[in-house]
């Protein structure tokens, strides 16, 4: 009789009526095969693991991450509520101790989804586990959260909204950004000046396999959660570092996966990408399913799996302890570089072009953060999209401090009386509000 | 006229039915070690003084699958098996005699790896030693592609009396399931044709050439020849069996819930616009998981005879049952009493009654009235707890497309239907503390035999259809053709109804008479390298349970001695 050792829940929401186009890689067909051999395993009749329906999640839930521009109908549809509904559902579940841990297998993904969203991006539109850790920040007694992002892709949507935030530590282990969509992930991104440190990028080189990742993990990823010492750890499981994967170039393995996903812990996963959806997501989904209900996993094992030709070699080995090290140190440097990085009170700005690669839409971004010693910060987000309309938003944190929540309030109405912004956004997340004022 | 027969665990119901209503009824007793007796006597009360050629139907529900099962009476069975990647079919193993060997078959119907004939011949040997008849041969996937179960069949048909196939028992994906069900029907599958053939040899004996219908689990009937593939499908047909003899009473477009109250358990079961809720893979009990099409009951144990007693000043009724009431001889008090000592049953000894709710009472530390109206008002409002509950899990049931999700279906019950002994006493608190209009059954005592005498013929098929790799594939038919390219939606809806047809007609369905529904349909762009390569359709079809034209509203009609129509609540 099997039985899972960890009471493991599962949302199943393969969206099978909803693509972004036909033949786009984010289709119904996606998670078909995965369906199909996740119902023949008969996992959902294992003694542990439970299947739960994922919620539709609100307007208002996005308004606690996102400012939607010109508003949330117009860049979601039904399936990305879903989605990251299900990203609730099981986050809800574990909070209540329904669950051990849980897995999200929905789509479409969400990690390339920024704080301002003007449209699609790398075929993600709403951040489903962004949704899902503010959902729980306001309705459960949850500080500290790891998002450790393994999808092959940079998850810069991700590493955008928590960007400010110290008490979020986002982690990516992704392919090089010089070698694949967006571009981005490079070790020196650590975060704004009040969360430098709190974002942590690892670009592993093409033709890394399971060998490092998993030396990545022991010697990166795990040492730093053990010193943030999160409340929850989620995982954003892409699943596109497969060796069979169309648009990547990396050789993980399910086996791997599965090992990874033991080494982690995640208290949540939630699917991100993945498009090698017959030789690689069956098997690697069942994997990262049987590791987390601690069930064995030694014969998920893909049909073709040559251990040979997944071999990495050593000038790769070797650039992934380069990497791995200047990470580490890095991290451990953290304090000082929050220091450094200027005086109280001081606005820091950035600049940045982004592009919509779903949508086609290019824009702009001046981003002002004010240095705070005492909250993460109030940002002030100056944004023009083409196609698309120039607007201002004003994100004040959660923990805000009194001098904070009044810039951003201040932002705010200066921003509101001015012509060239088609609509201006508040969202105060110390007191729950979110406002727009359009002209 | 048409005959259903009900095994039950005590008595045995057989039923006369005509157009008109029921005509005859039969109670008998059943004797557990001689079920055949026990059918043949059921049947003989009824046939006294009717010409047999009136006889145009016969149906029968036993026991003999589950009695079988539960005193482990069955036949040993060799199972072998052939999984590919994914978990260790070690955890499914049934005993010492099952034996994993290689082979793999994806998700897709793909062969990645050919079955070993020196390991099957191997395994065979073995098996063959250990002096097993009857084996199963299970691959995973084998119901996208049942080559290699056919190849271990063929390998070893000249060394056992019979092989099961994996692909033959449901078009349902669950591995673990297969493998449950295959055993299930290999081992009760010797035990089950004696004891039918015999059966059959008396009617005929007995004049009676019509051929015989078995019940299902799913509410549904086979004909003999059918059954004999899928003994397994016999299992657990009595609960469908009164949960088919209330329809009639089940209003049209709306939800219903029956109660079927007994001495030890109530049963309960859903109906939507008449017709009864199903599992959607197969029966489970407990551990055991099966491919078996069955209604959706649920059991609680908690009947007219469930043991009473105080655990920390609280009342505990059932689960056990330790005998009959003491109003009719038992030993412990139970919810049987309190109905007695508070008048609403007027029956059984209400002194002993008294005496066992006093002892409740004293330890409550309240009257004996008191104690028993706690009992009853408990007893009726836990049977109503599980069955809201149960509409919540159902309601809550995860679904897989934004369609579904936003349309979601919610079941909102609005009649209840009470069966079984207690039912007619019950049914005013029932209705009094649901606030939902509920009714009584009328001749409640042999709805079973009736549900079973009426119940349609029903069967499911499942079709895939792969237009890249350019095939239509149903193994449990035994149907594989090639399609074209352009092969359409239409095209598989009516492959899939053809079917459909054939396999109920093949059943013993009335060819006139086969309402279909489709229970799945979905339709999937294959894309590689961004060209469109083909189209994968996965439908499943069903003859819905239901009861049989002309005897549909039979029970709404009364006819013979029994009054049928006029026992309403309280």
């Amino acid at each position: 009789m099997l039985k899972a050792k960890n009471r493991t829940g599962l949302v199943f929401f393969p969206a099978f009526d909803w693509a972004i186009d036909p033949t786009h890689p984010e289709r119904e067909e996606r998670l078909l095969y995965t369906q199909d051999q996740v119902t023949e395993e008969g996992v959902f009749d294992i003694d542990g693991i439970e299947e739960y329906k994922p919620d539709l999640i609100t307007i208002d839930d996005i308004r606690r991450v996102h400012f939607c521009v010109p508003d949330e109908e117009s860049v979601t549809t039904q399936s990305h509520l879903i989605g990251a509904g299900g990203a609730t559902a099981i986050a809800r579940a574990v909070m209540k101790k329904e669950i051990k841990n849980g897995f999200a297998l929905v789509r479409p993904p969400g990690h390339h989804a920024m704080r301002v969203v003007h449209g699609g991006r790398g075929f993600c539109h709403i951040n489903m586990e962004a949704v899902m850790v503010e959902y729980l920040r306001d309705n459960f007694d949850v500080k500290k959260v790891a998002i450790v992002d393994t999808d092959c892709h940079h998850g810069d949507g991700t590493n955008d909204i928590y960007w400010h935030d110290p008490d979020t530590l986002f982690i990516s282990m992704h392919q090089d950004g010089r070698t694949l969509y967006p571009g981005s992930g490079f070790p020196e991104e650590l975060g704004g000046p009040n969360a430098k440190g709190s974002n942590i990028n690892i670009p592993l080189p093409p033709g890394t396999s399971t060998e490092g990742y998993l030396y990545v993990v022991r010697n990166t990823v795990l040492p730093i959660l053990e010193e943030f010492k999160p409340d929850l750890i989620i995982n954003s499981a892409g699943q596109d570092n497969h060796y069979t994967d169309p648009l990547t170039n990396m050789k993980f393995s399910a086996q791997g996966y599965s090992e990874l996903t033991t080494l982690l812990k995640p208290d949540i996963a939630v699917l991100e990408g993945g498009y090698s959806i017959e030789g690689a997501l069956p098997y690697v989904n069942l994997g990262i399913i049987l590791a987390m209900a601690g069930i064995d996993y030694s014969r998920v094992v893909e049909p073709d799996y040559d251990p040979e030709k997944l071999k990495q070699s050593d000038f790769v080995t070797e650039k992934i302890k380069k990497v791995s090290d200047l990470v580490n140190r890095y991290f451990a440097q953290r304090q000082e570089l929050r220091e450094k990085a200027g005086k109280h009170g001081q606005l820091q700005e950035r600049h940045r072009e982004i592009f919509y690669d779903t949508d086609n839409i290019f824009e702009r971004q001046k981003e002002r953060v004010r240095i705070c010693r005492e909250c993460s910060g109030t940002v002030v987000i100056d944004s023009s999209a083409s196609p698309g309309l120039h607007v201002l938003a004003v994100h004040i944190p959660r923990n805000a401090c009194k001098d904070c929540i009044e810039i951003g309030y201040q932002a705010f109405e200066t921003a509101a009386g001015k012509e060239k912004f088609k609509k201006v956004f508040l969202q105060d997340r110390s007191k729950g509000i979110y406002k727009v004022k359009s002209r | 006229m048409i005959i259903g027969l009900d095994v039950g665990g005590t008595h045995t119901d057989a039923v006369l039915l005509s157009s008109k209503g029921v005509e005859k009824q039969v109670k008998v007793p059943t004797d557990v070690s001689d079920l055949f007796n026990t059918v043949l006597s059921g049947l003989t009360g009824l046939l006294k003084d009717i010409s047999p050629h009136e006889i145009k139907r016969i149906v029968l529900s036993t026991t003999l699958t589950t009695n079988a099962v539960v005193q482990k009476k069955v036949d040993p069975v060799g199972i072998i098996v052939s999984s590919g990647p994914g978990i260790d079919p070690e955890f499914f193993r049934t005993d010492d005699n099952y034996y994993p060997v290689s082979g793999s078959i994806d998700h897709r119907g793909r062969e990645r790896e050919p079955v070993n004939e020196m390991e099957i011949i191997s395994a065979g040997k073995k098996l063959a030693d250990a002096g097993v008849d009857y084996i199963g041969a299970i691959g995973k996937f084998s119901t996208r592609n049942p080559s290699h179960e056919i190849q271990i069949k063929e390998i070893l048909k000249d060394k056992f009396k019979k092989i099961f196939m994996g692909h033959q028992v449901s078009g349902n994906l669950n591995f673990p399931r297969r493998i449950a069900t295959t055993h299930l029907n290999a081992a009760v599958y010797s035990m089950h044709k004696s004891f039918f053939n015999a059966v059959e040899k008396s009617l005929k004996e007995k004049g009676l050439n019509v051929p015989i219908q078995i019940l299902k689990a799913d509410g549904g009937t086979m004909n003999l020849e059918s059954s004999m593939e899928f003994p397994g499908q016999t299992i657990l047909s009595g609960p469908a069996a009164s949960v088919m003899g209330s329809i009639a009473y089940a209003p049209e477009k709306k939800d219903t819930v029956v109660f079927d109250i007994g001495g030890t358990t109530t049963d309960i079961s859903i109906f939507i616009n008449k017709v009864p809720l199903l599992e959607p893979v197969g029966i489970q009990r407990g551990k055991y998981k099966s491919l078996i099409r069955s209604l959706k009951t649920y059991s609680k144990g908690l009947g007219g005879d469930s043991r009473v007693k105080v655990v920390d000043d609280n009342l505990m009724i059932g689960p056990e049952r330790m005998g009959p009431a003491m109003a009719f001889g038992g030993k412990v008090p139970t919810p049987t009493d309190a109905m007695v000592v508070l008048g609403i049953m007027d029956q059984g000894d209400k002194k002993m009654a008294m005496q066992g709710i006093d002892a409740i009472a004293e330890e409550l530390g309240v009257s004996t009235m008191k104690a028993a109206k706690n009992i009853f008002h408990q007893a009726c409002s836990m049977i109503l707890t599980e069955a809201f509950e149960m509409v919540d899990h159902i309601n809550h049931k995860p679904v897989y497309t934004v369609h579904e999700f936003l349309q979601g279906y919610k079941i909102k019950p609005e009649k209840i239907l009470l069966l079984g002994g207690p039912a007619r006493y019950c049914a005013g608190e029932i209705e009094d503390l649901s606030g939902i209009e509920t009714q009584v059954v009328p001749c409640s005592s042999v709805a079973n035999a009736i549900g079973a005498a009426a119940a349609r013929t029903t069967c499911e098929v499942s079709l895939l259809v792969d237009t890249e790799q350019g095939f239509a594939v149903s193994p449990e038919e035994n149907f594989k053709a090639s399609v074209p390219k352009d092969y359409s939606e239409e095209d598989v809806r009516k492959t899939a109804l053809s079917l459909l047809k054939t396999k109920a007609i093949e059943s013993g369905s009335d060819p006139d008479n086969i309402e279909v529904e489709t229970i799945e349909f979905q339709k999937f762009n294959i894309v590689r390298n961004f060209v469109p390569k083909g189209k994968i359709f996965k439908t499943k079809i069903q003859v819905m349970p239901g009861l049989i034209r002309r005897f549909h509203n039979i029970c709404g009609q009364s006819s013979g001695k029994d009054n049928i129509k006029g026992e309403k609540k309280k």
